[in-house]
């Protein structure tokens, strides 16, 4: 009957802009975030943390806390109870600090958690917390080192051809290195954990983008079957990479929830975000580009490395868009580490592509300045027929159009290359553009439909919903499979409880849950028809075959739809409550054997500056981007997402960087107003053109991902933009106004 | 934080007897005054500031605007920063003070932040801020942090070798160019100082800011009568567009008569360990014709004294232009 129900045209509902359906309850303050909950008896927790950045504790007197007003317990490595490690190869229990908190005395990085204060109220904990004296032994001066080399022989991540050679005798070429800063996430939410124990079971109330990875790593650290452990998240604060994996804030909270039988409550500091919780590592790429005067790319080099914290081994993958972005038949990607005493890095927000792309497309502008090339026309002239690097063909790329279409509507073609020879309005205009690349793919899903006799859907996945829109779409996705109002679908996330999400990370949410919900929907309908059969007289008995299902009615299928019952006249009359159907897909991402598409996500910027160079004001003033990621489920949220990538664009390219002092490692710029983010009044004017070319290689709906590929390539783009209006060429990231005090263009 | 004694001050003579017992107006003091709480409040959390007595004095009467005899404003201590910068009056004839209680903080701030307040703003150095660090505003004789440190954001003038912290205010700079007057009220009664030599360089006590004494309480900013004829502007330079303190700030009040400059003001922020007055620059405009040439050649004498740091040498260009373009704007 399935091929019924598809050839009934769909409600139109997928594809439209709907607001976020939660929008209400978060504009009035009754989304409860996770460190809005709070239970009777609930202690708080204040972790107390290392002054140092390199040496070993020598001692850590709690006397003088444990006496504090309110003090129930102060803990150190001696008393915290057993925590255990989760393994590298857990699949499930993906964690970028592994070791578990307070597990040795070594400090290896400034703001390392050495002990934890639980006192009856926050005030009192973080008056405690003060008045825990730690004193260190082997105090050696960390290693903060801006400048990078691999610490090991840098390994390729792809090659082809031989590119030596090539860029040798390439005649045009470039040969620069560029850098990016590290750059702390700084979601508006803490990162925070509640942790409640019945003496069996934990329920923890966290700040994770990944609930089901969650439950793995606790279960794994606490010691206890994963059934005993049960992860909510209802709303995210945001965590742009931050809170895709665990952090050792969770554990110390449920150690001492487990040791006093107490809700405990702990909120990560601001303070304590710029350490403990991951950053972008800092990278130091160098690019060689070799061309022919025509601009065909005959040889390209892309060597990176990173820095990357003690003890972890988060690698950040700067080739990650470059082996398949640009047609040339002899390229290698080379990545390498260097240890540093800082916190864990992670994810952030496009991790890998997001600096990779700045340097490559701060590469590919210089170079069609050496070819006296436009950088449009360059791009253009490189497109691959296939991706060269897997040697197989894409799911579905648009990049030329994306090029072409975001230069004609940005009026590139009025553009005068010559450096500072635009203006308008007393300002010099700068005009630079970028390409950007994302990776698409789907993780393992599962989800559950049900039909309630109330005349409502539910849609339940133990997914999460990251403030991007996920309970919107989800929402949307479930109205045009069963044929409801959008108001009438009630979307269950959040909670391990239910059929196991994917993780809100790699811009794969969407796309994961588009075939497990497909199928549910499916499942649950086949369910109706059922009960429509076995018990509702109006269809005196017919066989599930005769009937079928469109527009949130049960009909026969020789007759009109709309002669139908609507389901819960179904459901009421067959006196069942609901019916419920499970689906349940596989993903593809990291699945090994060699895949028959190359699947990823494309765009490009186009960005305005205004340059003023009497008082060195530089402002980015428009940016256009294009986007191909599919088709888009709901423009209005997805224009949002790109929106939003391109404020934190603007904050990539001029303003954010996490400064470590180099005496003990610790980030003196540790709060938000030190550490320089796009407030609105940096916002550009912006526009969003979404392709919309469903992509049904990767799910029936043809819907990829859209939460990172807006970050991707802008700050290529707005550099590129202030080269144009100021001459000065910004190759380490951000773009400070004493770099562009150089700039001749008066 | 530290435990404190909170009470609400009914009259202003309680206020000040009951301050009177800190041994120090300055760093460390144990009795604080709180109106807006927008610094007080933060060093408190950060452990910088330990008061044993926190006083209320938001219900004193001390919030009005009023006109002085002689055409001048009377401003209450209480002024809230907004209500200040929205003042018809103060828009009128002090310009350059609206437009710089507008370029600071956030409007949230603003609307909490007061004049008095605002004048004993704290500095925002990093390592001030940070009580792990060493720091001689601080704790004196602990050793600077930032003068080895990240001082890319710190003073390039009126530095010392014991400090380099810049004074954060955009409003002081403003209030700098006007000549305010600043009314404290102490046990020795009322006494009234002008703002140029109300904040001190921190030399070798860079502990102590201003001229308060235990006690004393400010009550009024008055500004003198406009200059006639004369006009002001504020322009502030920072990495981003709102809500940063300055890397370079010029107040600048400017009359011309039959061509030339007859009356000069400039004050500078984000550069000084305290608002930057330069009768330097002052020197080099009086007299001369309001153009180009005159405008580069004060802003060059006005940053001739400047000390820069390691990462801050970048200040001494963008000031210059900072200053030159706030002069070109204002006798525009």
């Amino acid at each position: 009957m399935s091929e019924d129900t598809s050839s009934v045209t769909p409600l139109p509902v997928v594809g439209h802009q709907y607001a976020r359906v939660d929008g209400p309850l978060k504009v009035s303050g009754a989304a409860r975030y996770s460190s809005d909950h709070s239970f009777p008896g609930m202690l708080h927790a204040v972790p107390v943390c290392a002054t140092i950045g390199n040496g070993h504790i020598d001692a850590i007197d709690t006397r003088a806390a444990a006496a504090m007003p309110g003090v129930r317990k102060v803990y150190t490595r001696e008393n915290i109870g057993k925590l255990y490690r989760v393994p590298k190869s857990a699949r499930d229990a993906i964690i970028d600090e592994r070791r578990p908190p307070l597990e040795d005395d070594v400090i290896r990085y400034y703001g390392q958690y050495v002990a934890l204060v639980v006192a009856d109220t926050f005030e009192q904990a973080t008056a405690a917390a003060d008045k825990v004296k730690v004193s260190y032994k082997g105090q050696q001066t960390p290693n903060v080192a801006v400048k990078l080399s691999a610490d090991e022989r840098p390994k390729a991540d792809t090659e082809r051809g031989n590119p030596e050679a090539a860029f040798a005798s390439a005649a045009v070429k470039v040969d620069q290195t560029y850098s990016t800063p590290p750059e702390t996430h700084n979601p508006i939410e803490l990162h925070a954990s509640v942790a409640t124990w019945d003496g069996t079971r934990f329920t923890l109330y966290e700040t994770t983008q990944a609930i089901v990875n969650f439950r793995g790593v606790m279960a794994q650290m606490l010691g206890v079957p994963s059934e005993n452990v049960r992860v909510v998240t209802e709303f995210l604060g945001s965590g742009f990479g931050g809170k895709l994996w665990p952090w050792t804030q969770a554990m110390l909270a449920a150690a001492a929830a487990r040791d006093l039988h107490k809700p405990v409550k702990l909120v990560v500091s601001r303070q304590m975000m710029f350490h403990n919780v991951g950053h972008r590592p800092q990278t130091q790429q160098r690019l060689r580009l070799g061309a022919t005067h025509e601009g065909k790319l005959v040889s390209l080099q892309h060597d990176y490395v990173y820095h990357r914290a003690l003890e972890c081994d988060y690698s950040e993958d700067c080739g990650e868009a470059t082996g398949f972005l640009y047609s040339t038949p002899n390229l290698r990607v080379t990545g390498g580490f260097a240890e540093r005493h800082v916190g864990p890095a992670t994810s952030m927000r496009g991790p890998g592509a997001v600096p990779g792309l700045y340097a490559l497309e701060s590469a590919m502008d210089e170079l069609a300045i050496a070819l006296k090339m436009d950088p449009v026309e360059l791009r253009l002239r490189n497109e691959p027929a296939i991706d060269e690097s897997e040697n197989v063909p894409f799911s579905s790329r648009h990049l030329k159009e994306c090029l072409t279409t975001g230069a004609e509507k940005f009026g590139w073609a009025k553009r005068d290359p010559r450096i500072g020879s635009m203006r308008k309005d007393g300002l010099v205009l700068g005009w630079g553009m970028a390409a950007c690349s994302w990776i698409a793919e789907r993780f393992p899903a599962a989800a559950s439909v049900t039909f309630n006799a109330d005349g409502s859907v539910r849609v339940a996945s133990g997914t999460q919903d990251i403030g991007t829109g996920t309970y919107t779409v989800l929402g949307q996705m479930v109205a045009e499979l069963a044929g409801v109002e959008l108001s009438k679908v009630n979307v269950v996330i959040g909670d391990t409880n239910l059929p196991p999400g994917p993780i809100s990370g790699g811009s794969m949410a969407t796309a994961s849950l588009v075939p497990a919900v497909a199928q549910a929907t499916r499942d649950a309908i086949d369910k109706l028809l059922a009960a429509a059969s076995e018990g509702d007289s109006h269809f005196a008995h017919a066989a599930t075959d005769q009937l079928a299902f469109a527009h949130g009615r049960v009909y026969r299928k020789n007759e009109s739809p709309d002669s139908g019952r609507r389901f819960e006249q179904v459901l009421t009359a067959a006196r069942r409550g609901h019916v419920e159907g499970q689906g349940k897909s596989e993903g593809t991402f990291g699945q090994p054997g060699k895949k028959e598409y190359s699947s990823h996500s494309f765009g490009t910027h186009f960005v305005e500056v205004t340059w003023q160079p009497e008082i060195a004001r530089l402002r980015v003033s428009r940016v256009l981007t294009v986007i191909d990621a599919g088709r888009i489920i709901n423009p209005l949220t997805g224009r949002n997402q790109i929106e939003g990538a391109v404020v934190m664009g603007v904050g990539m390219a001029l303003f954010e960087e996490t400064h470590y002092d180099k005496r003990n490692g610790m980030a003196v710029n540790s709060n938000l107003a030190d550490y320089i983010m796009t407030t609105h009044a940096d916002s550009p004017d912006m526009d969003v053109v979404f392709l919309d070319y469903p992509d049904l290689k990767l799910n029936e709906m043809g819907a990829r991902g859209i939460g990172e590929i807006g970050l991707a390539g802008i700050a290529a783009a707005i550099t590129n933009a202030v080269h144009h209006a100021t001459g000065v060429r910004v190759r380490d990231l951000p773009v400070h106004i004493e770099d562009l005090l150089a700039s001749k263009v008066a | 934080m530290e435990p404190f004694v909170f009470s609400r001050a009914t009259d202003p003579g309680k206020a000040i007897s009951a301050a009177a017992k800190s041994s120090t107006a300055q760093q460390g003091a144990e009795v604080r005054f709180v109106a807006g709480g927008t610094t007080l409040l933060d060093l408190m959390k950060l452990n910088v500031e330990r008061p044993t007595q926190v006083i209320d004095i938001n219900h004193l009467p001390l919030a009005d605007v009023e006109r002085t005899s002689d055409g001048g404003l009377k401003i209450g201590a209480l002024v809230r920063n907004s209500d200040l910068a929205h003042h018809p009056q103060v828009q009128r004839d002090y310009a350059v003070l609206s437009q710089a209680l507008l370029s600071g903080a956030s409007g949230q701030l603003r609307n909490m932040a007061t004049t008095g307040g605002n004048l004993l703003q704290r500095t925002r150095c990093v390592y001030f801020r940070d009580t792990n660090m060493p720091c001689n505003k601080r704790e004196p004789g602990s050793g600077c942090s930032a003068i080895e440190g990240f001082n890319r954001t710190l003073a390039i003038l009126g530095t010392s070798e014991h400090c380099i912290a810049t004074n954060p205010s955009d409003m002081n700079v403003a209030l700098t160019a006007l000549e305010a007057i600043v009314v404290i009220r102490g046990t020795a009664g009322e006494r009234r100082v002008p703002i140029g030599e109300f904040f001190l360089l921190p030399g070798d006590t860079p502990q102590r800011e201003t001229v308060m004494m235990p006690g004393d309480l400010i009550t009024h900013v008055i500004l003198p009568p406009p200059h006639p004829g004369a006009r002001s502007h504020y322009l502030k330079l920072r990495d981003r567009a709102s809500y940063e303190f300055a890397l370079a700030s010029a107040a600048v009040v400017i009359a011309v008569e039959g061509g030339k400059i007859t009356h000069a003001r400039v004050a500078m922020g984000g550069v000084g360990t305290k608002p930057w007055r330069s009768p330097e620059a002052e020197q080099a405009l009086q007299g001369q014709l309001p153009n180009e040439h005159t405008f580069a050649t004060a802003a060059v004498a006005a940053l001739h004294p400047a000390k820069p740091q390691s990462q801050n040498g970048f200040k001494v260009d963008l000031a210059q232009r900072c200053l030159t373009h706030a002069l070109s704007t204002v006798v525009a």
